[in-house]
């Protein structure tokens, strides 16, 4: 196992270092170090003629299931799919059981991630058990290496407490993330609109969305603190954003690859796999995300990986559990953005690895000499067939699954150690 | 009976998928049935030696006594399960029971389910016709094709007429496949409710969303009235029944408004007082009961039909 590569003839795109060009990269002993200087003769040879050398994509929003429902994911398998997916990070969300509000489960989660292919973020609860009622300990929280909070799954009901969440959460330097939704007019398993009264399915309106953002967006503006929005979806949720931002507030927002490529449409056929929340909208809100993804407004794209078992997927869909798996087509789906003109190369890697770092505050997102060896090598050409054999994560509920995809990690480093290697 | 059409449907999920062809075609095969039970002896050995399964998910009185009717007139050996005395109280999946069902070997099986999409599930799961008899909001096909057989039989045609349907539109399955059913047949359905009740983007389905009780009900060939459900517990939709019943119940004065020939029309059980007056209900322009005639012709044409795309085995 080498301990140096060197990384030949790769596309570097490294924002934070304004480099958009060909060369090559050194590893050394989990850093990156200088290609020119350092002898690194035993180096590993990496010939990267025809790909990108990306600083490692980082998914700010996964579920990993683990403590609790290992029979969906667990942060081994949770890893290795996002490995395969062109990942050296990604942060965890605290909806597991128990409830990550604890240093005990922080600390249990870090354990296990010592052996994981990623390194893992947690992200805690903002309240005790996520019910909504009072903080959980941020500072402890902390200490235990969390590196946000947030009670994603579920919104923050009580204003009086997301506003205390904001204030108390930046004295310990923790990112707030944001699941929002007004609970009162959430009933319902798919977005609202034509699609949902064909099928005698009740509707999720868009403004459950909407109304919320603007409330955290309010918040923020008035405290003057940070808050992060997670999963948006609707045209109406971007514009807010976009317009807060342009008064400097202090938020930042993550959309996922589902909201940039599909419409409610496919849920046609009661397909349980095209089920989430929020849902998936419609073709006006889908414009308005890669709108958003264009012109800044959204910071990251973050895939929001929720892994369920045919026993929560093959059921009516009613009964079906909210949730999609993305981890391992994330990249591929994102890379289609690039070819289509809507994001450029340089835009991939800030939505994917650079601004995903500086929201969570993670020494990654950057191809800096001396900074952790988290590199991912794409090759944004290579055609692959994603069927439900070939699904690295536990469960395989993907509405991607037969697709054909372009585009995907062919190497991936973290810490100067290949996780995923499909080049050979 | 009309013979030479390929009625190419071995499930029967909803109006959305049948071609106007197939209507004509299961309204003209429900007509020949029709005179089968007003026999002294209501039986005809069609469908001798088959095994219908009915799984009734909730409560009814018309769809599954009509069923078993039309079944058991066609000589057919039916079996009912309903929910309640099922192993479903004892936690067993839809798919589950299903296939322990087909497992036994019906050749039909018709579901009753509280959740839209129940049966396009099923057809996915077992070997066996499936049959739609109402699944949450989204389709009742049997009931708006006895819906249209009964206007047919009245006006003589199915095309050009305007078809006034008032009430809880949101909740209706049997509004959907009205809706669905007479449009593509050529006819205009006005519809006329609260507005808390009238589903987004109906007008996408083919209706004409009213603004007031006179446009949907002027002029109108027909008059369909639908149930008003009770509240839904996390959804304040209606203040009261009173209050539905002063502002959009169908009174003599609501009918006087449309065509003199009009029919007045309702898929039951009926709220009397509520949305529909009894005056009305029980009037010489009600066809209320015709409606549930049709239904046993209907249904024997459903299963004969289907019958027919049995995959043939060996």
């Amino acid at each position: 196992m080498s301990s140096c590569y060197l990384i030949k003839n790769g596309r570097i795109i490294d924002p934070k270092n304004s480099r958009d060009a060909i060369g090559d990269l050194a590893v050394k002993n989990g850093r990156l170090v200088n290609a020119g200087e350092e002898n690194i003769d035993d180096a590993v040879e990496v010939d990267a003629t025809g790909c990108w050398v990306v600083p490692g994509l980082i998914d700010m929003h996964v579920h990993l299931r683990e403590p609790g429902e290992e029979y969906k994911e667990d942060i081994i398998s949770g890893s290795r799919a996002a490995a395969a997916g062109g990942f050296t990070g990604v942060a965890c969300m605290p909806n597991t059981r128990p409830v990550n509000d604890n240093r005990a489960v922080t600390s249990l989660i870090l354990e296990l991630a010592a052996k994981a292919s990623t390194r893992i973020y947690p992200v805690a609860a903002i309240s005790k058990g996520s019910n909504g009622e009072s903080l959980a300990e941020f500072g402890d929280l902390r200490e235990a290496g969390a590196v946000a909070v947030s009670d994603d799954g579920l919104p923050v009901r009580d204003s009086q407490l997301m506003r205390r969440a904001l204030e108390y959460a930046a004295d310990f330097g923790l990112a707030v993330i944001s699941h929002s939704e007004e609970p009162s007019l959430s009933h319902g398993s798919m977005n609202e609109g034509e699609v949902s009264t064909r099928l005698g399915l009740q509707g999720i309106p868009t403004v459950a969305e909407s109304i919320m953002v603007y409330r955290e967006i309010a918040l923020a503006e008035y405290t003057g603190k940070a808050v992060h929005i997670a999963h948006v979806s609707t045209a109406m949720s971007t514009e807010l954003i976009r317009s807060a931002k342009k008064r400097g507030v202090l938020v930042t927002a993550e959309t996922t690859p589902h909201y940039f490529t599909l419409t409610h449409e496919a849920v046609e056929g009661y397909a349980t796999n095209a089920k989430m929340n929020p849902p998936l909208r419609s073709e006006e809100d889908r414009q308005a995300i890669l709108q958003g993804l264009a012109d800044g407004t959204f910071d990251a794209i973050a895939t929001d990986h929720a892994p369920h078992s045919i026993l929560e997927k093959e059921v009516e869909f009613d009964a079906a559990a909210n949730g999609i798996i993305g981890l391992e087509t994330s990249l591929p789906l994102s890379l289609a953005l690039v070819r289509e003109g809507v994001i450029d190369e340089r835009r991939l890697v800030e939505l994917m690895s650079v601004n995903p770092a500086s929201i969570l505050g993670l020494e990654a997102g950057t191809l800096s000499v001396g900074a952790p060896a988290d590199v991912t090598i794409i090759n944004p050409q290579i055609a692959f067939h994603y069927t439900e054999d070939k699904v690295v994560s536990k469960s395989k509920n993907s509405p991607f699954l037969d697709w054909k995809l372009q585009g995907r990690a062919v190497l991936t480093l973290m810490g100067g150690r290949v996780t995923n290697n499909l080049l050979n | 009976m009309t013979t030479g059409y390929f009625f190419p449907h071995r499930h029967i999920l909803g109006i959305d998928h049948l071609s106007v062809d197939d209507i004509h075609h299961i309204l003209s095969t429900a007509e020949s049935f029709k005179e089968i039970s007003s026999r002294p002896i209501k039986k005809v050995p069609t469908l001798r030696g088959n095994t219908i399964i009915n799984l009734f998910f909730e409560p009814s009185t018309r769809t599954r006594l009509s069923f078993e009717v039309a079944a058991k007139r066609m000589s057919a050996d039916t079996f009912s399960i309903s929910a309640s005395t099922s192993s479903a109280t004892k936690g067993e999946t839809l798919i589950d029971t299903a296939r322990n069902i087909a497992a036994m070997n019906p050749d039909t099986i018709i579901i009753r389910h509280s959740f839209s999409g129940a049966p396009h599930m099923l057809t996915r799961y077992v070997d066996a016709a499936i049959i739609n008899a109402g699944d949450g909001t989204h389709e009742h096909p049997s009931q708006g094709l006895l819906d249209m057989l009964t206007v047919r039989q009245h006006k003589g045609r199915l095309d050009g007429l305007k078809v006034a349907v008032i009430g809880d539109i949101l909740h209706s399955r049997v509004a959907h496949s009205d809706i669905l059913g007479f449009t593509k047949m050529g006819s205009e359905v006005f519809v006329y409710g609260p507005s808390t009740l009238i589903p987004h983007g109906l007008d996408r389905l083919g209706a004409r969303v009213c603004r007031t009780l006179t446009q949907a009900v002027e002029d109108a060939d027909v008059v369909m009235t639908l149930r008003i459900q009770k509240e839904r517990q996390h959804d304040p939709l209606l203040p009261s029944f009173r209050e539905y019943a002063r502002r959009f119940g169908v009174t003599r004065e609501v009918v006087a408004l449309a065509r003199p020939d009009a029919l007045v029309m309702h898929p039951g059980p009926i709220n009397r007082g509520i949305e529909l007056m009894p005056d009305v209900a029980d009037s010489d322009r009600s066809v209320i009961l015709d409606q549930v005639t049709n239904g046993v012709a209907v249904r024997m044409a459903l299963l004969y039909l289907v019958m027919g795309n049995a995959p043939v085995s060996g």
